[in-house]
């Protein structure tokens, strides 16, 4: 019996670990989990949320968002904009993690190298609002055409091409963070693959990135603004997609935040852990099939699926995780309208539940398409998420319609195809912001948009797409939306299922962790560990 | 020997080539391109895109550079992980997944060799049935479950010492490879289990054991030398390539354990239709799948000087 | 020295003896022996009898417990397995507008600290269709949180699940999140539009399992809308081993889900564990230079990358969306999996050409088909069982992974490896859901293994002195 206690003693020492808390007071230090590794750290070319969230951390635009989503000076400590020119005025500070300063031709540069055909860039169109970005990126003229320049070392002059009442909240996006020129064409190809080929000028820098282990970011002594950021480090020490297993790390005391979801929470729940909500912004709905060859072509038969979908039931009992809004509207509730919220000033026109309502749609839906209705193709991907919710339309349509539905289950290059070549009658769709005015929404169903998979067109709302986009005046433009909002309603273009809601964890000594609808998120930057 | 080793090497060599080959049609042959995103991308970005990646030549021209490159050991870059080069991509995560996957054998190798020859030694009394449930209940449950299951374990353990005794994911230490490896190992295990079990039961009665019963030879001599080392053989065969399997193998450990593995950009490359990575790692894959073969062969003869080969 | 020599002299005959000479048992071949013997194991046996009871339970079954395993329930969604319940019967949902302030003006300033929010009150019956939560302002706030728990709150941090955020002009909520019939212990706290003041109102409500008319009409609870007036109880379907994550009845689907995975579970193995051993067979009988391009031809198929070449034969077999792909699963399978089993047989087969017995029966003038088939392949017979055994959940799991991109059973068709990977995600909180579909996998198996260890007793002769 001795032995073995010796033996578990020597076991217990051998095991210590180092690193023993998520948090650390005194060295304001925090350690994270990611859910994948960052596959692309070139601001230039970067497009998805975990790229976003750390080079959110590492770079800094002309502008940033604070916490209550407003517009504040980032590199830029003032602003002009009128309707065909925006000039931005750059602190003198502003350094690169090297110590040099950050200038007005960085920011030139790398928007033009976002915008050449060579880099690209699949974020190019946010440029668009800028005079020739377009044809730059065609390859119809040369990068240096392009309607930004640098006045002097401090100021960037910006001529529209129309114009963009929402400009300057673009800048805060991460395709217009700095590039240094001699920096970056000193990598070439191997620009940001690895933690020394990266220049930073956010709060944050990068020392070490062991790829799909871990990464970690260290207070910038070179920022600008660092005397107010309190976080000496953030670790992420993790890099897995699996929620139990992070749920897990964060029960074992290894990490201070993670999201949770339907299988896990009821888990963090016995746990009597503090569970936080958060609305995402990301809108998911059905998208129709509007090609003339499709039976969801045809008008009679949206409107009857529409009657019968209970936004209310999809949330409440099928995704059954608190956060989630019912879906009533492409654009979700926290646009900003003219004084107030978008929907609270144009409340979306939703179709009373009603099973009898629903079947005289269907019943002249018949009629038009000649008899009887073939079996619907309802394209989903093959998470258990996307399955799950087929399955529960499928189910939805047979009982309450007599409508046949087939599942088409496709991984994800296979469904993207099949999206884009029109072989599918619905498909689950959803929808993120890119930045924080109602057009990065409004112009998803315009007919030219080529994220308009299921081809929808309607010339009048068109028309107040355009509006909307070349106005400067908030009222005009949120006018043309609510009346937009309203057509796509009475066309029942598509379905919208809910506005997706997420749930977390956030270790209770960890402060001002900010959640973002729009840029980085979770954003840890001006967070604070207490003791 | 000599002639006989490099001859299949040079098989080999044809047979990785084949393989290279067919992933390569098939990979083209598939909807969907690496190219595709969630957001869809204009004509000329497309066709810049296109450009730049090569995919805008034929896919036999295409087949050819590829060939080309492979020859000077180049596999590209990655197109989901845009600024790192294939064969970083190997170089990097293989070593992990390597790790794991010996020790995973190691686990299962020893845990099924000895419960096997447990399991036949005491045939149909009590250890026997237990192992045997011990071994349905190894195959029935998804792996998946395993994971889960030991690292609650590990938490649960971690939480009644009341600081972290064994890290619960990651990766590093020997103690970060224990449960992983565990887990990983546990098929092979159970399949070790039974093979040796069956194959032991098919030695015990041959001639030679009599014989050295006969002779009086100890109990351990005997199973040592005469039973083990000749009812072994299914278990060396089933080893060569479970040792490729595993070590490229391990998805869902890799991400229940935060694992910097190989495994998932084995299965991420295919849903992603990342097509360099996918050719990196299905070549690197059968090139060491080809070459564990040829060493099992080659252990063959060692093992049962009976078996002739060539 | 003369040697003995004998003569006949020296000899008797013996009377003859009536039936010395006659066999007195039937003379049995190879496998009739082993039938006899395979007869007489007990473990086979039971094997025998839980494999007549799997198909009893898949055949037969649906007819004894008729529901469709597709009908979602979502009133009963995740529910554990119980005794029947019965429901109160409601109108159908009316959606309410809740209580707002008129001319709401947001607070100047914001507070350090505030008040706990008073009157936390229902309005209306609180159901499992809908729980309604009111309170009164709180002067300084600008919004409000409210959360739900299922066991008593130790304080402020552990009030449970965030339900949902109100604005300051709102004083409700309405709660419909999966409600249960079960204890629930509701928070308000009042916010300034973002942070949290730390300070909250409780209440415990314990909602009553309801079912709205129109609800119990559509699922035939009741023939006609006024057979139950509002307020009355009605007996809800009853699912015996609970229902899973949509509503649906757990036994039904397991039935339906059984013909999938056992049709998959058995057929596939066998298919492609013959092609294995013919392959192997040969392989490893000839040798030689056919040894060497056979199993290079197996590395080869081994080295594939199972997802993409899943992918492709799901192209190349032209399976439509809703479209079942059992058959084209089942060749796909064959094509992909038979290499294991023919390596193992090969270095079976290896090894033993060399034993005497075989050089002896080549010397009696055995040809290779009758050596191969009679005296090889059946001593190998207890390895190929092995393999046999373990292919058997392999190919369930396989089926259910394959469903999961679209290419075995399409939904909402059940089959037990997808129940199971479905049940892994809740295996803590509805571990039902896991255990019911794993349980059927590891009968399953356990029948195999028995069997499999009952047919390598009775085929192999060395064993016949045990019995």
């Amino acid at each position: 019996m001795r032995h073995i206690t010796v033996f578990l003693t020597c076991l217990i020492i051998l095991f210590q670990d180092a690193s023993a808390s998520p948090v650390d007071f005194e060295n304001q230090t925090i350690t994270v989990a990611i859910e994948q590794e960052p596959p692309q750290l070139n601001s230039a070319k970067a497009t998805d949320q975990v790229s976003g969230m750390v080079l959110g951390h590492l770079m800094e635009g002309l502008v940033r968002y604070d916490r209550r989503g407003r517009v504040v000076p980032g590199v830029a400590t003032r602003w002009e904009m009128t309707d065909d020119k925006a000039t931005f005025y750059l602190r003198k500070d502003a350094r690169w993690s090297d110590g040099k300063p950050v200038t007005a031709h960085d920011f030139v540069f790398a928007w033009r190298t976002a915008l050449k055909p060579i880099t690209a860039s699949e974020y190019a169109f946010i440029f668009f609002p800028i005079k020739n970005a377009q044809a730059i990126n065609k390859g119809e003229m040369p990068a240096d055409q392009l309607g930004a320049i640098a006045l002097d070392d401090y100021t960037v002059e910006v001529s529209l091409e129309r114009p963009t009442a929402y400009f300057i909240k673009l800048t805060a996006f991460v395709t217009f963070s700095p590039i240094r020129e001699d920096f970056f064409n000193a990598k070439g190809d191997e620009y940001a693959a690895n933690a020394d080929d990266m220049l930073y000028n956010g709060a944050f820098i990068m020392p070490e990135w062991t790829h799909s282990a871990s990464l970690k970011m260290v207070k910038n002594q070179n920022y600008w603004n660092k005397d107010n950021i309190t976080l000496n480090a953030i670790n992420v020490d993790y890099i897995t997609a699996d929620t139990r297993a992070r749920l897990n790390l964060y029960t074992d005391g290894k990490i201070a935040f993670t999201r949770l979801d339907g299988e896990t929470y009821k888990d963090a729940l016995s746990q009597r852990f503090r569970i936080r909500r958060f609305t995402t912004g990301s809108v998911f709905f059905i998208e129709y099939n509007h090609r003339p060859e499709r039976v969801t072509s045809n008008i009679n038969l949206r409107k009857a699926i529409q009657h019968v979908f209970d936004p209310d039931e999809m949330v409440n009992r099928v995704l059954a995780v608190p956060g989630n809004l019912r879906g009533e509207s492409i654009f979700p509730v926290w646009l900003n309208g003219v004084e107030d919220k978008f929907r609270r000033e144009y409340p979306a026109p939703t179709a009373r539940y009603s099973v009898a309502t629903a079947k005289q749609y269907l019943e002249r839906a018949r009629e038009q398409l000649g008899g009887e209705i073939p079996p619907l193709v309802l394209l989903v991907g093959d998470s258990p998420t996307a399955t799950k919710q087929g399955e529960y339309m499928q189910g939805l349509l047979l009982n309450k319609l007599g409508l046949e539905v087939k599942i088409d289950v496709q991984t994800f290059k296979q469904r993207l195809a099949k999206m884009t070549s029109g072989d599918f009658d619905m498909v689950g769709a959803g929808w993120g912001p890119d930045f924080d005015d109602i057009m990065t929404f409004g112009d998803l169903f315009a007919s030219w948009n080529l994220n308009n998979r299921g081809r929808y067109k309607n010339p009048a709302y068109d028309r107040l797409v355009r509006i909307a986009m070349n106005s400067t005046d908030p009222k005009t433009r949120m006018d043309a939306m609510g009346e937009g909002q309203q057509i796509l309603f009475d066309d029942a273009a598509l379905l919208p299922q809910y506005e997706q809601g997420i749930i977390y964890l956030l270790h209770p000594k960890v402060k001002g962790v900010v959640r973002r609808v729009v840029g980085a998120d979770p954003d840890y930057t001006h967070a604070k560990v207490i003791p | 020997m000599l002639m006989y080793t490099l001859k299949r090497l040079l098989a080999g060599v044809i047979t990785v080539w084949f393989i290279a080959t067919a992933t390569f049609i098939a990979m083209h042959q598939v909807p969907g391109d690496p190219l595709m995103n969630d957001k869809a991308v204009s004509a000329e970005i497309r066709a810049n895109l296109e450009a730049k990646y090569g995919l805008d030549k034929p896919v036999t021209t295409q087949y050819f550079i590829f060939l080309g490159n492979m020859l000077k050991g180049d596999f590209g870059i990655s197109f989901t992980q845009q600024n790192r080069k294939v064969n970083d991509i190997i170089r990097d995560h293989f070593p992990v997944s390597a790790t794991l996957g010996i020790l995973a054998i190691f686990f299962a190798a020893t845990g099924g060799v000895l419960f096997g020859a447990l399991t036949a030694v005491y045939r149909n009394r009590m250890p026997d049935v237990a192992i045997m449930f011990l071994v349905i209940l190894g195959i029935s449950v998804p792996s998946f479950v395993f994971a889960a299951l030991g690292q609650l374990m590990l938490v649960n353990i971690n939480s009644l010492f009341g600081y972290s005794v064994i890290p619960v994911a990651g990766w590093g230490t020997i103690w970060h490879m224990l449960m992983p490896s565990l887990v990983l190992g546990l098929t092979t295990m159970a399949l070790l289990t039974r093979l040796m079990r069956s194959s032991m039961l098919e030695v015990v009665n041959e001639d030679y054991i009599k014989t050295a019963k006969a002779k009086g030879l100890s109990p351990t001599r005997i199973f040592f030398r005469h039973q083990l080392r000749n009812a072994i053989l299914p278990v060396v065969t089933v080893l060569g390539p479970q040792i490729a399997a595993i070590t490229t193998g391990g998805f869902v450990v890799e991400l229940v354990f935060a694992i910097p593995g190989l495994g998932r950009y084995f299965v991420q490359a295919v849903q992603q239709l990342d097509y360099t990575v996918i050719m990196g790692t299905t070549v690197f894959y059968g090139a060491f799948l080809v070459f564990m073969v040829i060493v099992v062969d080659i252990l063959y003869g060692f093992i049962d000087p009976r078996v002739r080969l060539s | 020295m003369s040697l003995f020599q004998p003569e006949t002299s020296m000899f008797e005959p013996l009377e003859t003896q009536d039936g010395a000479e006659v066999i007195t048992r039937p003379s049995l071949s190879y496998w009739q022996d082993a039938w006899v013997r395979l007869k007489k194991n007990t473990r086979a046996i039971i094997s025998l009898n839980i494999i007549i009871l799997l198909a009893i339970f898949t055949l037969l079954g649906p007819f004894f417990w008729d529901v469709d395993p597709a009908l979602q329930d979502l009133n009963q969604v995740s529910q554990p397995p119980s005794m029947p319940k019965t429901a109160l019967v409601v109108g159908s949902y009316q959606s309410w507008d809740g209580v707002t302030i008129e001319n709401y003006e947001p607070p100047e300033d914001y507070a350090d600290s505030v008040p706990a929010p008073t009157n936390f009150r229902t309005e209306g019956k609180p159901t499992t269709q809908v729980v309604r939560l009111v309170w009164d302002p709180v002067p300084e706030a600008d919004g409000y949180n409210v959360y739900r728990n299922v066991r008593e709150p130790q304080g402020f941090a552990d009030l449970g699940l965030p339900l949902g955020a109100t604005y300051g002009d709102e004083l409700s909520y309405e709660d419909r999140l999966s409600l249960e019939s079960r204890d629930y212990y509701y928070s308000v706290v009042p916010t300034d539009g973002i942070d949290e003041y730390e300070i909250f109102a409780r209440l415990v409500i314990t909602p009553q399992l309801a079912i709205t008319q129109e609800d119990a009409l559509e699922r035939g609870l009741i023939n006609r809308i006024d057979d139950v007036a509002i307020g009355e109880l009605v007996e809800i379907e009853f699912h015996p081993l609970g229902t899973d994550y949509l509503g649906r009845d757990m036994l039904a689907r397991l039935m339906e889900g059984a013909r999938v995975s056992l049709f998959i579970g058995i057929v596939a193995p066998l298919l492609y564990v013959i092609v294995g051993i013919i392959y192997g067979g040969f392989a490893g009988y000839i040798g030689g230079r056919f040894d060497v391009v056979l199993m290079r031809f197996a590395d080869f198929v081994v080295a594939l990358p199972f997802l993409l070449f899943m992918i492709l034969f799901k192209i190349a077999f032209g399976i439509g969306p809703g479209e079942s792909g059992i058959m084209p699963m089942l060749i796909a399978l064959v094509l992909l999996m038979w290499p294991a089993t023919a390596r193992l047989v090969r270095g079976q087969v290896l090894q033993i050409r060399e034993e005497g017995y075989i050089e002896a029966a080549r010397l009696l003038g055995g040809k290779n088909h009758y050596l191969i088939m009679r005296h090889i392949i059946p001593n190998t017979m207890g390895v190929i069982l092995v393999t046999l055994t373990f292919a058997v959940p392999a190919a369930i799991f396989t089926e259910a992974f394959l469903s999961f991109i679209g290419m075995g059973v399409a939904p909402p068709t059940p089959s037990w490896g997808s129940m199971c990977n479905e049940g892994v995600k809740t295996m803590l909180s509805h571990p039902h859901e896991l255990f019911f579909p794993a349980l059927l996998i590891s009968i399953t198996v356990l029948a195999f293994n028995l069997l499999g260890d009952g047919l390598t007793e009775a085929l192999d002769s060395k064993m016949r002195s045990r019995d």
